[in-house]
């Protein structure tokens, strides 16, 4: 067998490595490790000229090996793997260590020691590359359909945006009818429109398209399965029928708050919600001469910290609405902050105030009282800027509150193996650069379902979840990266830890040579490790995180201790 | 059938994002930049809200990603002339800038600009420090390679020096290089063209230009970068000396109908952002932001801004900062405000008051790119009163423009984060393939 040759190469990224550690003296240190036959530093290894010398030494050194020391995977193996495979390299034969997160970031007072750490970071991963071995990955087919869980705006949206793309779509609806939340709005910010004029073309182009199924008054009661391949139970009334989809959106919304006890509310009778309001008089009943309406009602508090983004805009829409009704209607708005971000909302503001809305600001540390024993009768409230007690008389007392979860997000969130964040809406892969997509691959969110968004926001995110998920039914195939774990038949007990552990359920115990013993699906699982910590027998190991790498990472490192830190 | 190619204006991370997903689908995507590299804006950010990541570190991946993509033919230092044609067959005249350098031969290591003679204020870092005349816009910049700038090169302009052309060992300056004008097909286009920051020159009130210590939130987030012209020291412009008091105003030419009447959506986190990053950077510093609204509406932007006051030296005052004075010793400027809030100063009464601090970041409004107007007209754009790329029904197609086949993502057609122009981005890349989708089944079709 050909000797391993070890490339290593040491990133400085600007000054965020180099600004700490002394990168020339962990060249140095690499130099001399074990089967390693070129070492480099370069301003920045991930740009272009940082990628071509790692070709072109894989080339010139007839490198086996690559070892990259700079940032995180998280964001650069991809390329660094990428960069080894055109050069011929098995893109597993790469191992990366982090010298900036792990090391020059977190130790930047202290750059001796810095420097010493980035020294053993880089031969353990030496270590550990030596051991590496080839893989290849594991690729399987797209089922070209997609399901959207959810009926409303946004799941209609999603749902025609991917018919369009000449996909057939499911759609899957708990009540009878498409439309959600929206339905139950009068009207629509910011364009006032009527809510039938957005709903009923999207209701009939939904129902009318031969590539979209809905499935109304019923629910996913299970789901199997993995990009590609997941197989949907979708029950009504007890009656289930199986779908077989390679893409999921979830488009399942949220619901208002209905913030019972707050401010009167179910035990006054003219106490209501935004949502209330706008339902009681759709059918045009008497509109009353004065109304108050309190914002960030159960927002914005220490037990819901989180703003509900639009609530302002619902309180300056209806308030618009009742003025142009009743120029000598009496509205004011009670808020902490108005939040009339961009262009139509500020818009909104200003004109709801150029038709005689009241603005009011209040302190949540001394919040409006709603007067009145039997029914609201007015709202005394500390008027922030004027530093005075008002009271504002109140025929009807509306109160705006943010969206909340609904309450089976937690069901399906476990069904899909997708996280919910701390508030309870669903949690994305990267709040900033990847806002509907979940970790788990071939599986994306849009609408108020993430977090409480308006109508514009909604529709744009099932759109660019319609892209998302149409891209692998587009492609026909996905592939799986090869940090898979494998069961050795011959020490395996059959004990079931690893089937209890595994989060994704991609472990079964099953009939094989040697008799039961652990399976893994390998489209399934996710490299997370788990099984391998719970194996009591060493059975189970993981693709590029085997025993013997692992262990002779330690023992790179044990070695530097016991001959005192240096070489 | 549609031409199965898409022309995407402006390579920031909207249009970054645009090209990578319509690649993605199998479509050919012309991306069009006009500097010399990709990157737009977030480039030029230190880190992000409300999760602290360092902008280029998650911006860069996908600048490599959307560049070595197979589909993406990347148009840097490049214009839109003309656009012909409609929804699903357009033509487009792209010109090409002359960057006087040969792509295939430089290495862009960087000798010429070492000995290049020429300074020139350096745009990325928002001309708080000098570039020369031939250059990289950032180290990061793809593609990474070395532009002329003719409009400020000795030999353009006195026809000596050639020093470039001597040092350079892969002869990569060709100074005959001339402009390269492009004829495309294409069957869609997504415009990503994004913003710029209004000139806060124009509020007199506020002296900038003047006052040295008052600089904008864009130089504020140079300063504060540890790839910036100070390495991430916030050394204020006066004497170079690290304030340990810094006030922040916001809505600059924001919310006010003399200047820009809409809110630029971004300014109050990215206020909290660059105050807690100050705070990172020196534990003793406190910060005052002077607000209208705090407007923290996204996911986990209240938790950020609570974080902000508990952990990081934050205050927030409620007003909009009649002027700034300067105090002639200490150059210290001086924020003159009225009390808006009772009891926000602690006490029971309200007053005009002023607080002296070392620097003021003006948070200015945030506008449409300065070639935006013309490029719409170009394209037979409508635009909003604002001035933003108007949207025909903002419900239902909210990245669709006034002409078929025209789509428009991020802050060019309204003012919105980076996660909402990510969408919004991808959102076109949906329109897109719907437009061009060659099994496309609309309702009613046999």
């Amino acid at each position: 067998m050909p000797k391993t040759r070890v490339g290593v190469f040491v990133c400085h990224c600007g000054n965020n490595i180099g600004g700490v550690v002394r990168v020339p003296e962990v060249v140095e240190d690499a130099r001399h490790l074990p089967n390693v036959v070129c070492v480099e530093d370069n301003l920045y290894t991930c740009s272009e000229e940082g990628l071509s010398s790692i070709k072109e030494q894989i080339a010139e050194q007839n490198l086996s090996r690559v070892v990259v020391a700079s940032c995180t995977p998280r964001t650069h193996e991809p390329l660094f793997k990428e960069a080894c495979e055109e050069a011929g390299l098995n893109r597993y034969l790469f191992e990366f260590v982090n010298i900036r997160e792990h090391c020059s970031w977190v130790h930047r007072h202290d750059p001796a020691r810095a420097t010493e750490k980035a020294k053993e970071l880089v031969r353990m991963g030496v270590a550990k590359a030596r051991y590496l071995e080839p893989q290849e990955e594991f690729e399987s087919e797209v089922f070209p359909a997609a399901l959207v869980v959810g009926g409303g705006v946004a799941g209609m949206t999603a749902a025609l945006s991917l018919a369009n793309q000449g996909i057939q779509v499911y759609v899957v609806e708990r009540e009878e009818k498409l439309g959600g939340l929206v339905r139950e709005l009068r009207t629509l910010f910011p364009t006032e429109q009527d809510t039938g004029e957005l709903l009923s073309p999207l209701m009939e182009q939904v129902r009318g398209h031969p590539q979209i199924t809905v499935y109304l008054g019923s629910e996913v009661e299970n789901v199997e399965g993995f990009i590609g391949d997941f197989q949907v139970t979708v029950g009504s009334d007890g009656q289930n029928s199986e779908l077989q989809v390679g893409t999921v959106i979830v488009a399942t919304g949220a619901q208002e708050l209905r913030p019972s006890g707050m401010y009167g509310y179910s035990t006054l009778p003219n106490v209501v919600t935004q949502l209330e309001f706008e339902e009681s008089f759709k059918s045009g009943a008497d509109l009353p001469p004065n109304v108050v309406m309190i914002n960030c009602v159960g927002a914005r508090v220490p037990e819901r910290t989180y703003c509900g983004r639009f609530c302002c805009s619902t309180a300056i829409k209806n308030a618009i609405w009742l003025k142009e009704q009743d120029p000598d209607a009496k509205v004011s708005v009670l808020h902490r902050d108005v939040m009339a971000y961009g262009v139509d909302i500020e818009d909104s503001y200003r004109g709801a105030m150029e038709l005689g809305v009241r603005f009011l600001r209040y302190d949540i540390q001394n919040p409006p009282q709603v007067l009145g024993a039997k029914r609201a009768e007015a709202v005394k409230v500390q008027h922030q800027l004027m530093g005075k007690e008002v009271i504002l008389p109140a025929d009807l007392v509306v109160l705006t509150t943010p969206l909340v979860p609904r309450e089976d997000s937690e069901r399906l969130s476990k069904m899909l193996k997708v996280p919910l964040g701390t508030e309870g809406f669903f949690l994305e892969a990267h709040l900033k650069l990847r806002p509907i997509e979940f970790s788990t691959d071939g599986i994306y969110v849009c609408g108020s379902a993430r977090y409480p968004s308006s109508i514009p926001e909604s529709v744009s995110q099932a759109y660019a979840a319609a892209a998302k998920a149409g891209i692998p039914i587009r492609d026909g195939s996905v592939r799986v990266e090869a940090i898979t774990v494998f069961c050795d038949e011959r020490t395996c007990s059959a004990c079931g830890n690893c089937v209890e552990v595994c989060p994704f359920g991609a472990v079964e115990l099953e009939e094989g040579k040697f008799g039961r013993i652990a399976s893994v699906s390998v489209a399934q699982c996710k490299g997370c490790g788990c099984c391998v910590a719970a194996c009591p027998s060493g059975a189970m190991q993981q693709r590029g995180f085997d025993d013997r790498q692992l262990l002779s990472m330690i023992g790179a490192l044990a070695e530097g201790m016991v001959s005192g830190g240096g070489r | 059938m549609s031409s199965q190619s898409v022309l995407v204006i402006g390579g920031g991370i909207a249009g970054i994002q645009a090209s990578i997903d319509l690649a993605n689908m199998g479509l050919q995507v012309y991306l069009v930049e006009r500097t010399p590299s990709i990157g737009g804006r977030m480039a030029q950010l230190d880190k992000t809200f409300p999760t602290n990541d360092c902008s280029m570190c998650i911006l860069a991946p996908k600048m490599i990603e959307c560049a070595g993509h197979d589909n993406v033919h990347l148009l840097t230092y490049s214009e839109v002339d003309e656009v012909r044609g409609e929804a699903g067959d357009f033509k487009v005249t792209v010109r090409g800038k002359p960057r006087y350098i040969d792509l295939a031969k430089c290495t862009g290591c960087g000798e010429c600009t070492e000995k290049c003679p020429r300074r020139v204020p350096d745009e990325f870092n928002m001309g708080l420090d000098k570039r020369k005349a031939i250059y990289m816009p950032f180290p990061q910049a793809v593609p990474r390679k070395m532009t002329i700038d003719a409009e400020n090169c000795l030999y353009f302009a006195k026809g000596g020096c050639r020093v470039c052309e001597e040092t350079c060992q892969a002869g990569a300056i060709d100074f005959e290089q001339q402009e390269e004008v492009l004829e495309l097909e294409v069957g869609a286009i997504v415009i990503a063209t994004g913003f710029d920051p209004y000139d806060p020159a124009a509020l007199k009130e506020y002296g900038y230009g003047e006052i040295e210590n008052a600089i904008t939130g864009l130089e504020y987030e140079r300063l504060i970068c540890a790839s910036g012209p100070t390495e991430g020291h916030l050394r204020r412009p006066s004497d170079g000396k690290v304030p340990q008091v810094i006030a922040f105003i916001q809505c600059v030419g924001s919310r006010d109908v003399n200047y820009k009447s809409y809110c630029s959506s971004v300014c109050c986190m990215h206020a909290t952002k660059e105050a807690i990053l100050a705070n990172e950077h020196y534990p003793a510093l406190r910060s005052f932001i002077f607000y209208t609204d705090m407007r923290a509406v996204g996911k986990q932007f209240q938790e950020y801004s609570i974080r902000a006051k508990d952990e990081y030296n934050v205050s927030y005052i409620r007003s909009r900062p009649g002027r700034i004075t300067v105090d002639e010793q200490s150059s210290n400027p001086i924020v003159w405000y009225d009390e808006t809030v009772f009891g926000e100063a602690g006490d029971s009464v309200r007053r005009v008051a002023s607080k002296e601090v070392e620097l003021v970041i003006l948070c200015q409004a945030l506008v449409p790119r300065g070639v935006h107007r013309e490029m719409a007209e170009n394209l037979g754009l409508e635009l909003d009163e604002s001035g933003f790329l108007a949207i025909q029904d903002r419900l239902a197609c909210p990245v669709d423009t006034s002409v078929p086949g025209i789509f428009a993502c991020g802050f060019c057609q309204s003012p919105q984060d980076i996660p909402d122009s990510v969408v919004q981005a991808s959102a076109a890349a949906a329109r897109v393939a719907e437009l061009l989708s060659p099994n496309s089944r609309k309702p009613g079709d046999a």
